[in-house]
Formats: C-alpha cells, sequence, structure tokens
C-alpha cells in the first residue's frame, strides 16, 4: 500500500485493475484505493508479469502492506513487489508495527534543567507534610533523588512527632490514642533506624558528685526560690563541656562521614506524660553556667509538657542527653539518634559505698554513659569525653560559672 | 489509532473519523445557521487540503465554501470584515506555519477591535488550522505554534484531541462574539472511532481528565494526548498510575483542572511539540509553580519539542518530537523510579 499523501496511514482497496498473469509495465495504472479523502489510482513502480494479488478488494491494510508480487516478465525469479512506495516515501509508509519501533535509546529531549538533588533537599510537598504531621525532617531518610526527602519519605517516617520531634499541633479528626500510635510509630522507625545503621560502643563512668552538690547547696544560698538549681543543669553543663573539649562526639554523621556540629545544642530527652518522648534541644549549651543552663532547662520543660514548644527548641540537636536518674535506675546504654553520633545517659545520683583515701565512704555518685558510633569515633575518644565530664564535675567551681572554661 | 474515550455502552454509535467529525461539525453548523460559511486555500474544489471539507462546496455551493487565492493576510482579514458584517465566517489555513502572514489580521484587528471601537463592535470569527509534526512534512509544514496565538488575549485557542471534540468544538466556538482558533493537529485526521448518533455538547472552557490516575499528571493538548495515554498504558505496567489530562483550552488555561490534578498526585509532566522556552509547557509550569507549589513533590517535568526546525528524515523527526518513551522517562523520573 503505497503512500498517498503525508497524512495517510491505511488505505482501501477498491478495485484490482489487473489479474494475475497480466503483463504491466511502470507507470501502468494497476489498482484504485481509498484514502479516506478520495479515491486514487496506483502507480506499478516496476515492470513484470502479476504473480498474485495479496490483498482483496475492500481490505483496509496499512501503509506498507504488500499487495502484489510480480515475477520478471520472461517467467524467472519473483521481483519483490507490489506497486510500491517510491522509496522517499518510505518512512512515511508506516509498516504494521512501526509505530511501536522504539524510540532512540537516549531521547533526544530539548535540554532539560538539572535537578539539584541531593541530602538536605526537601520537596515542598514533604516539607509541608512534614509541618503539618509535626515531623521532624532531620530524622527522615531521604529515598528521592540521591537523598531528596519526598512526601512518602515523610510518611513512612511517621504522621506524628517523633522522638526528634515537633510537638504536634492538635490535628483535626486526628484522636490522642492515634497520635499516641503515630508517635509510637515514629520511634520505631528512628530507633530501628538507628540499630540497623549505627555500630554503637558503650562506656560506662561512676562518677563521685559530692563536689558538685556541695557546690549546688551553697550556690543555691545565694539563688532566689525560682533560680535554684537542681543537679542535674550541672550535669548538662559538664556535658556540654565535655563537647567542647572532645568535638568528635558532637556533631552529624551525614554521607559517610562525620561533620562537627559549630556549637554544642543539647538535645534533652523528655518523655511526656501521655506517653512518648520529645527531644527538644538547648541551642548553644557550650555559652551556658550551670544557672543560665537550669532557667533553659525549666522553660524547656515546662513548654514541652505545655505541648507549646517554639520553632527553635526543635532545630536537631548535635548530641543527646538521656537523663533517667529520676526514674531510679542506675545506668543507661543508649541509643543514639541519627544522625548525631553520641548519646550521653545519667543514672540516678544516689549515696554509694565509695573509696576515698583508701578509706571506704559513702558518696553520691552517678554513673555517666556514653553510646557513641563506632563510625565516627573510637573507644579512646569516647573515654577522653567521659573523662572530660568527670573533671568538670570534680572542679565546680571553676566549671559551673560562665568565665571558667 | 482508535478512541475509547467515549461510554461504550451508550447506544447507537458510529464509526467515523476525525477529519469525518470536522466535516459533520461544518455541514451541522452550516445547516442551523445560514450565515456561517468556510473560506480557505483549497477548501473548495480540492475539498480541503486535509479533505476535511470534501463535499461540502457540492452541498452549499459556492457562496458558503469559498476557495481563496494564497494570501493568508488577505483571507483573514476578509474574513475578519465578514464577522465586522454579521456573518460567522471559519477562515481555513492550511498550517499554522502560513498563519503567521494573517498574524496581523488576527492580533492587531480580530483580537483587538472590541477593545478599539469601546466595545462597539466584535469579530464572531472563526479561524482553524493544522498544526504539529510527525508526518515528515520537515520544518515547512511541520511547526507547533499554538503558544503564538495562547499569547494574544481578547481570542479563545482550542486544541480538539478527541472525536468528540472534533465534532462538538465548532459550534460553541461558532457562538462566541470573540475569535476564536482551533488547532487540528495533523496527525489525528485519521484517527478512527466511535461517536454517538446524536453527538453531545462539549464547551469550550475546561481541561479534561482523559484517564485518571493517582501517581503523576501528563498534561497533553491536541497531538500529544495521546503520546501521554499511550505513556500512561505503559507506565501502567510499571506499577505508575499515571493521570492525563487534556488542556482543550489553550487560552484561557483551566488552572482549576492542572491545579487540582496536581493537588491529587503531586508530580507534573508537561508534554508540548512545541519548543520548550516561552511557550504552552512553559505558561503550564508556571501556574504549577505559582498555584500548586506546596503539593509538588517533584519538579516539574516538562517533554517538549527539540528546539531545532523540524527535520525532514523520519529518524531526526521522531528525535525531534516528544515520543512516548520520552514522556515515559519523565513520569519515571517525577515519580523517583530510577530504576
Amino acid at each position: 500500500m503505497p503512500s498517498l499523501g503525508a497524512d495517510m496511514t491505511e488505505g482501501t482497496v477498491l478495485e484490482w485493475l489487473v489479474a494475475p498473469g497480466d503483463v504491466v509495465h511502470r507507470g501502468d495504472i494497476v489498482a484504485v484505493v481509498d484514502t479516506t479523502k478520495s479515491a486514487v489510482e496506483v502507480e506499478c513502480f516496476d515492470d513484470g508479469v502479476v504473480a498474485s494479488l495479496d490483498v482483496d478488494p475492500g481490505t483496509k491494510v496499512p501503509v506498507g502492506t504488500v499487495l502484489a508480487h510480480l515475477t520478471d516478465a520472461d517467467g524467472g525469479t519473483a521481483v519483490a513487489g507490489p506497486p510500491a512506495a517510491p522509496d522517499t516515501h518510505a518512512g512515511d509508509a508506516a509498516e504494521p508495527d512501526a509505530a511501536a519501533a522504539p524510540a532512540p535509546a537516549a531521547p533526544p529531549t530539548a535540554t532539560r534543567l538539572p535537578h539539584r538533588g541531593g541530602p538536605g533537599r526537601i520537596s515542598p510537598l514533604a516539607r509541608r507534610l512534614a509541618d503539618e504531621l509535626g515531623v521532624d525532617l532531620a530524622t527522615v531518610h531521604g529515598t528521592g533523588l540521591h537523598g531528596v526527602i519526598r512526601a512518602e519519605d515523610v510518611r513512612a517516617a511517621a504522621a506524628s512527632t517523633p522522638a526528634t520531634g515537633a510537638a504536634s499541633p492538635p490535628v483535626a479528626g486526628h484522636d490522642a490514642p492515634a497520635r499516641a500510635l503515630d508517635m509510637r510509630r515514629s520511634i520505631a522507625a528512628l530507633m530501628t533506624r538507628s540499630n540497623t545503621e549505627i555500630p554503637h560502643y558503650h562506656l560506662a563512668l561512676t562518677v563521685d558528685l559530692h563536689r558538685t552538690l556541695e557546690w549546688v547547696r551553697e550556690r543555691n544560698l545565694e539563688l532566689s526560690l525560682a533560680e535554684r538549681l537542681v543537679p542535674a543543669a550541672c550535669l548538662l553543663r559538664a556535658t556540654a563541656l565535655a563537647a567542647r573539649e572532645v568535638p568528635e562526639l558532637n556533631g552529624h554523621w551525614v554521607e559517610d562521614a562525620f561533620r562537627p556540629a559549630e556549637h554544642v545544642d543539647l538535645g534533652l530527652i523528655l518523655s511526656l506524660r501521655s506517653g512518648g518522648l520529645l527531644v527538644p534541644a538547648i541551642a548553644g549549651a557550650e555559652e551556658l553556667d550551670a544557672v543560665a543552663m537550669m532557667t533553659r532547662v525549666r522553660d524547656l520543660t515546662r513548654r514541652a509538657r505545655g505541648g507549646r514548644l517554639r520553632g527553635s527548641d526543635l532545630d536537631p540537636p548535635s548530641l543527646t542527653v538521656s537523663n533517667l536518674g529520676d526514674q531510679g535506675v542506675e545506668s543507661v546504654a543508649g541509643v543514639i539518634y541519627p544522625p548525631q553520633v553520641a548519646l550521653v545517659g545519667f543514672g540516678a545520683v544516689s549515696e554509694r559505698p565509695w573509696a576515698v583515701d583508701g578509706m571506704l565512704g559513702v558518696r553520691p555518685l552517678v554513673t555517666v554513659t556514653l553510646a557513641a558510633d563506632h563510625r565516627a569515633t573510637d573507644g579512646a575518644i569516647g573515654s577522653r569525653f567521659l573523662k572530660a565530664l568527670d573533671r568538670a564535675l570534680q572542679d565546680p567551681a571553676s566549671t559551673m560559672e560562665q568565665k571558667e572554661r | 489509532m482508535t478512541t475509547t474515550l467515549h461510554d461504550p455502552t451508550r447506544p447507537a454509535t458510529r464509526a467515523t473519523t476525525y477529519r469525518e467529525a470536522l466535516r459533520e461539525a461544518h455541514r451541522d453548523a452550516m445547516q442551523r445557521d445560514d450565515r456561517v460559511f468556510l473560506m480557505g486555500e483549497d477548501v473548495g474544489r480540492y475539498g480541503g487540503s486535509y479533505a476535511v471539507s470534501l463535499g461540502l462546496l457540492e452541498e452549499f455551493g459556492e457562496e458558503r465554501v469559498r476557495d481563496t487565492p494564497l494570501s493568508e493576510s488577505g483571507f483573514t482579514g476578509a474574513g475578519i470584515g465578514a464577522a465586522l458584517g454579521g456573518l460567522r465566517p471559519i477562515v481555513e489555513i492550511m498550517t499554522v506555519n502560513f498563519s503567521l502572514l494573517a498574524l496581523d489580521q488576527i492580533l492587531n484587528n480580530a483580537a483587538t477591535l472590541r477593545h478599539m471601537s469601546g466595545g462597539q463592535v466584535s469579530v464572531p470569527l472563526v479561524i482553524r488550522m493544522t498544526t504539529g509534526g510527525g508526518r515528515q512534512l520537515a520544518a515547512q509544514h511541520s511547526r507547533s505554534l499554538e503558544a503564538y496565538y495562547a499569547h494574544i488575549p481578547g481570542i479563545t485557542v482550542l486544541a480538539p484531541a478527541t472525536l468528540e471534540d472534533a465534532r462538538g468544538m465548532l459550534w460553541p466556538a461558532l457562538q462566541d462574539p470573540d475569535p476564536v482558533v482551533i488547532f487540528e493537529h495533523g496527525t489525528l485526521y485519521n484517527l478512527a472511532g466511535e461517536l454517538p448518533e446524536e453527538p453531545e455538547p462539549v464547551d469550550i472552557a475546561h481541561a479534561a481528565v482523559r484517564r485518571a490516575g493517582t501517581d503523576v499528571t501528563l498534561i497533553g493538548y491536541g497531538g500529544t494526548v495521546w503520546r501521554a495515554l499511550a505513556a500512561a498504558d505503559d507506565l501502567a505496567g510499571r506499577g505508575i498510575e499515571a493521570e492525563v489530562l487534556d488542556l482543550r483550552v489553550l487560552r484561557p488555561l483551566d488552572d482549576e483542572a492542572v491545579l487540582g490534578s496536581v493537588a491529587r498526585t503531586h508530580r507534573a509532566v508537561v508534554v508540548d511539540e512545541g519548543w520548550r522556552s516561552v511557550g504552552i509547557a512553559a505558561e503550564v509550569s508556571a501556574r504549577i509553580a505559582e498555584g500548586a507549589l506546596y503539593e509538588l513533590d517533584a519538579p516539574v517535568e516538562r517533554v517538549c519539542g527539540v528546539e531545532v526546525p523540524v527535520p525532514y528524515p523520519k529518524h531526526l523527526e521522531d528525535a525531534a518530537l516528544p515520543q512516548v518513551a520520552d514522556v515515559v522517562a519523565a513520569a519515571r523520573r517525577a515519580v523517583g523510579d530510577y530504576a
């Protein structure tokens, strides 16, 4: 079937003007074809004898279909060939399956601006969803191009506040049990990721707190009721100082490398009365002396328990502290919050037997533990950190006030 | 190609083609309103370059089916005059390439006279023209310049992609008191399918979802609608449910339909045979960015004509125009299917 017009893709044989055995010459009219625009006479493009007519009148066939076969006039070999479309139309004469022919391997579309994907890139929808659902994007693992965080990643991370996440505003139609379930799932996802990805090592050190508690008692005599210190403020202060001294533990593991944080942004794990956790951060904790730390902790705890955390409270921490002392346990074997590389645990401060100057005494002790990411640091660095923390607690007069360091 | 967009349970349908549907629309309009007439190059004795008007000269006579000289500016201007004088002209321009000769008439007169006359006159003119490539007609006959017209305030620009729209858009276009330009993609004339015996009226204001989906919206018009539908079939085999939105109306764009679909799927691929820069796809993308940024889960993808004159050799022409494989690739990028 020849192409008899640029837009012709198929045609109907209306009539054959030759029969098998007829001698035909190039240019002879051999058939009439309906192109849907009109009936067109089809010319033969070769000389020969008609061997067979292969398409019956009334049949519609695609352009390129063989209509008839010719043989040489002397009865020799068969000539390929029906009235054929001229070669210049060959491209037009789509074979039945030509439409399905593969496209060029690398379709040369017009230039496309590159997508600037990568870790830290977040799709607008993902950002909006995270905001609506109270998901902390720092805890979300991006699965898009080069790590772009997309909506499904946010949904996978959680529908509500993850362990390090925001206090989710009450969502309409989202009742408390559902919220609790969402939070549980978020914590599950995050902790599973931590335990799956992070090779933890754990160190512990028991620290004598009698000097610190003594200092706290004396300091509290000078402070107003509202400002009074609890020992936990000193533990946090000491942690911040140790993190400054051992910066290898203060930061994030991103793209197979450790990125130290500029400041010590101390995450504080708060368990909620309704269940679940929040981890607000005390930004720039290394700049806070014990009194300032206390003020911040008090504010933060009040806001967190009241469900009114500020956005800045939820900036991702660089190091997190889990203080389970008030729960009465002796020590904490922590699980790190990715992408941080360490978690500091405090057990209960309790009076226990303790050898001092060759004598058995009773001292207020606390077991400080460090869970650290073995990808980022080794045990020696973790040990330095715990020793630095201990030192800070042994010399409260010089370490707990801001001017001293 | 066959269309399957109508309800298969509907009784009393008949086989037809896009070309015949257009012809029927002309016949119907000329029967309903004796102010309607057709003019253009070869529309009469020859039956139209694409045979749309075949037989209409014999049926309606030389007064109402008028062959014109090869003078796009002249006969489009005559059409504007006839419209001003109270007639309802349909001007056929052979291809959009040649319509540029009439652009002065269309832009400076047809689209502007209502404004210039302080609302005293209107130009109820319909201009039809062929657009697009894919037929090895090379650079002289293959351009997609819809964007040139969609840029002009004061006119409506339509792109019928289906038999229903080929049959249905002409009459409402003729009812419009202002100029309407209708783009017929050259590869669609042979599109075959079924139409109801009694065709239902269509509007010329809204886009239409041709296939519902949840994962990505493929936005096309005219000839690219079918490539988007073919791509959607392919994508379905990969577990990606694509929605196909047929813009239908290029001016004014149906923002609600575009933004609504993107709000459902959160990803968009705009398919446009026109050149990528400053074109229909660019406009649609910009509106998505303006109106649905916070719905987007991936950058908007554009699959457009390569910015060259359309080549003649088939392999080069294929490479220059948006192909199904290009649309599939773009949609997979959008949904993050990098396998």
